[in-house]
Parts: C-alpha cells; sequence; structure tokens
C-alpha cells in the first residue's frame, strides 16, 4: 500500500491529491475521496476562524494506524491523509482523505472508515474564534456514536 | 527526568508547553500528576484530574496506573477535535 500522511499549515490542492493516488498503480480501479472545510456556523454561534494543534510524532502514527486497519479489512493500493493546522478561515479545506482502490466499494468504505477515525482518536485540537470569543471545542458525541458503529461491524 | 508536555486548553490553562521532572524511583501517571498538583497547586490538580483528560507516554495511550520511567515523554491533553 501506498501511504502518504501530511499534517501541515499549507493548502492543498484536492484535484492534484486525486490525480496523484491515481497514478499509484495501473490496478487503480476507484478514486474515492473526503474534504473537510472549516464551517462558519457551529452550535450557532458565528465561526470567524479556527486554530489547529497537533502532537508532532504521535499524531502522524495514530494516522498510520487507522490507515493499517483499513488496509486489513478492505483491498486499498494506496491512501493519502492530509490534516492542516495552524489559523484557518471558514470555507478553507481542513483536511482531505483519499483512497485509490480497484473497486469502488472498498474505497468507500476505507475513505469513510479513516476519516470517522481520524476524528475520533488523532491527536488534533481545535480552537473556534466566533462571536462568543475563542473557545476549544469538545469532542462530538455523535462522532464518538458514528466511529463505535465500525466496531460493531468488525470481523 | 521526565519530559512533560501539554496540549490546547490544558496547555493555556496552565500556562506551560512543558516541563521536567524527577521522579523519586519507578512512578505511575497518578503518582506524576499527585507531584505535580503538590509543586504547583489548585489550578494544575483541577486541568490534570478533569474526568476527560488524556494521557500518553512515548506517543501512546495509557491510562493513569501506567508505569513511568526516566527519559520518558508523558503528554496531558483533552479529548481530540480534529477533523
Amino acid at each position: 500500500m501506498h501511504i502518504k500522511i501530511s499534517v501541515q499549515e499549507a493548502a492543498f490542492d484536492v484535484g492534484d491529491e486525486t490525480l496523484e493516488l491515481g497514478r499509484v498503480s495501473k490496478q487503480v480501479g476507484a478514486i474515492t475521496s473526503f474534504t473537510g472545510l472549516v464551517r462558519d456556523i457551529n452550535e450557532n454561534a458565528g465561526v470567524s476562524g479556527l486554530f489547529l494543534e497537533h502532537y508532532p510524532g504521535m499524531t502522524e502514527k495514530q494516522i498510520a494506524q487507522i490507515i493499517a486497519e483499513a488496509g486489513e479489512r478492505w483491498q486499498v493500493l494506496a491512501v493519502t491523509v492530509i490534516h492542516r493546522v495552524g489559523e484557518l478561515l471558514p470555507s478553507e479545506p481542513i483536511v482531505f482523505v483519499g483512497v485509490a482502490s480497484l473497486h469502488r466499494g472498498d474505497a468507500f468504505n476505507a475513505c469513510e472508515y479513516i476519516i470517522d477515525f481520524l476524528k475520533t482518536r488523532a491527536a488534533f485540537w481545535k480552537k473556534e474564534q466566533s462571536v462568543d470569543g475563542p473557545r476549544w471545542l469538545t469532542t462530538r458525541a455523535s462522532d464518538v456514536e458514528t466511529a463505535k458503529t465500525w466496531r460493531s461491524t468488525e470481523g | 527526568m521526565v519530559k512533560v508536555i501539554f496540549f490546547a486548553s490544558i496547555r493555556e490553562d496552565l500556562g506551560l508547553n512543558e516541563t521536567e521532572v524527577a521522579l523519586d524511583g519507578p512512578s505511575t501517571v497518578a503518582d506524576l500528576v499527585k507531584l505535580l498538583v503538590e509543586c504547583h497547586g489548585a489550578k494544575w490538580s483541577e486541568a490534570l484530574s478533569r474526568e476527560n483528560t488524556l494521557v500518553a507516554v512515548n506517543q501512546t495511550m495509557v491510562d493513569d496506573q501506567h508505569t513511568i520511567h526516566a527519559g520518558d515523554e508523558v503528554a496531558f491533553f483533552p479529548p481530540v477535535t480534529g477533523g
């Protein structure tokens, strides 16, 4: 499996990343991707920006572990995970998960699995700038529940 | 010595990115927290004893009974909110 993991301040290009996934092997028949953007609304407050921090070293290891798990469950040829940190504005892309596989089913499933666990297991923290002032976000119960549903489908 | 690092809201609450602690013999994470609170007081007790505070030793998640050794890197942080 080709794996690319990047935690970076710089913006990324969804098109470039997607094309790159297609070039890893002539076996690739399907590429799926998820791109997360910064929303301007969260729990009714006008959000003007986000600050993100991570745990250099550990965050990348956790992402690699999640990708390895997806690779055990589905036939995956390549995975790219890019997560931005630092200051971000509404509408800016914050996270990219791309999966190349032989077939679409594996590509869709692996992509969804990786983003679901990235949200609940990878060491990133968001601080929101809103009309109410700065505030560290807390884990969403719905994200934890979504990730748990994968456990119940194990095996 | 043990390197202790803090992230996100805990880092801000303590006003500190990292510190170094000398442990007197084998210690658990709970022992380390007790020592830090004894040295620094109530503000640290509140931040490090929160029910949802997470701990990693050498970049692997552990519970508070995990044994810490000299040279380890111990990190305290709140639940993650990436993606």
